[in-house]
């Protein structure tokens, strides 16, 4: 026992870092490779033609070195503004399936928003990104940490 | 193997100032954190010990004691402190949320002596939080 001690102590621990942002939207589930009917046995009430929306809660995480100079892995003076340009500003207040353009073409289920979401975060520049988490409701959480993954918690079939 | 997790609260005051910057750079890199006076976070730590239950207790780690390293180890360091001047520890860091949680995990990790310490996480504000985690690469086992 005193030996696994002594290696507990010696592990060199993982440092990351996760910020939470929010925005509002709204969305319908449909898919135009099914039938009316199949779209309403799949998505029920999400089908709603008019659309329905949610309070997303995203947690960004992110891991590398933490700066010597500044003792961070990313400056939040960075961070935010970045998260702001390429996630909120696209997302807050839209309707996603026609106001984001990923979404015509795919279904934004929270699922894909995840994924979507992690490929606009993967361009910055000063970290890597690790995980995006999606609160959809209090009930619902979605997480996506790449393809590369093991385990990818979503669990889905690559677009 | 079963991981359990305890929380426990310390407010505290800190600014982010490098000395080997100007003070034209510390504003531009800290912003507002750069204030000289200082400003202050209620922190949220929660400490996650990982291992095998113990077969006649049913336990893995009296909680108990784990209450009393944290009040030890952390509570009584840092719970009504100046970060950047009362806490040895951080001397010469800067004692940003990844810094302070690196420190405790290094207080805590010689402490734990059933299970092996998993993840010191560390919540600056709901908004914001650092995690220093056993790296699954190279864990150590249980070691329970």
């Amino acid at each position: 026992m005193k030996l696994l001690r002594k290696v507990a102590m010696n592990i060199s621990p993982k440092i990351s870092l996760t910020r939470r942002y929010r925005f509002a939207a709204s969305h319908r589930l449909h898919s135009p490779q099914l039938s009316e009917e199949e779209n309403q046995r799949t998505y029920g009430k999400c089908s709603n033609p008019l659309g329905h929306g949610h309070n997303y809660v995203v947690w960004v995480t992110l891991t590398g070195p933490v700066d010597g100079a500044t003792g961070m892995i990313a400056n939040l003076g960075e961070l935010d503004p970045f998260v702001e340009r390429e996630v909120i500003e696209a997302f807050d207040y839209r309707f996603l399936n026609e106001e984001v353009a990923e979404f015509r073409a795919t279904v934004p289920t929270t699922e894909n928003v995840c994924r979507e979401i992690y490929r606009r975060l993967q361009k910055f520049p000063r970290a890597r990104l690790e995980r995006i988490r999606i609160e959809e409701t209090s009930k619902n959480s979605f997480e996506y940490s790449g393809e590369h993954a093991k385990g990818n918690s979503l669990g889905v079939t690559p677009l | 193997m079963i991981r359990i997790t305890r929380k426990v609260e310390f407010s505290a005051a800190h600014f982010y100032h490098n000395p080997d910057l100007s003070a034209e750079e510390n504003r531009r890199v800290f912003g507002k954190c750069n204030n000289p006076h200082g400003h202050g976070h209620n922190y949220v730590l929660e400490v996650t010990i990982a291992g095998e239950p113990d077969p006649t207790t049913g336990m893995l780690l009296d909680l108990k004691e784990l209450k009393d390293i944290l009040q030890r180890e952390v509570v009584d360091r840092m719970d009504h402190r100046h970060l950047n001047y009362e806490v040895p520890e951080l001397a010469g860091q800067i004692p940003t949320c990844e810094n302070i949680a690196a420190v405790i995990w290094k207080l805590l990790a010689p402490t734990i002596r059933r299970g092996t310490l998993d993840r010191v996480r560390l919540h600056e504000s709901p908004d914001l939080f650092a995690d220093c985690a056993a790296d699954s690469t190279n864990r150590a086992g249980s070691g329970a």
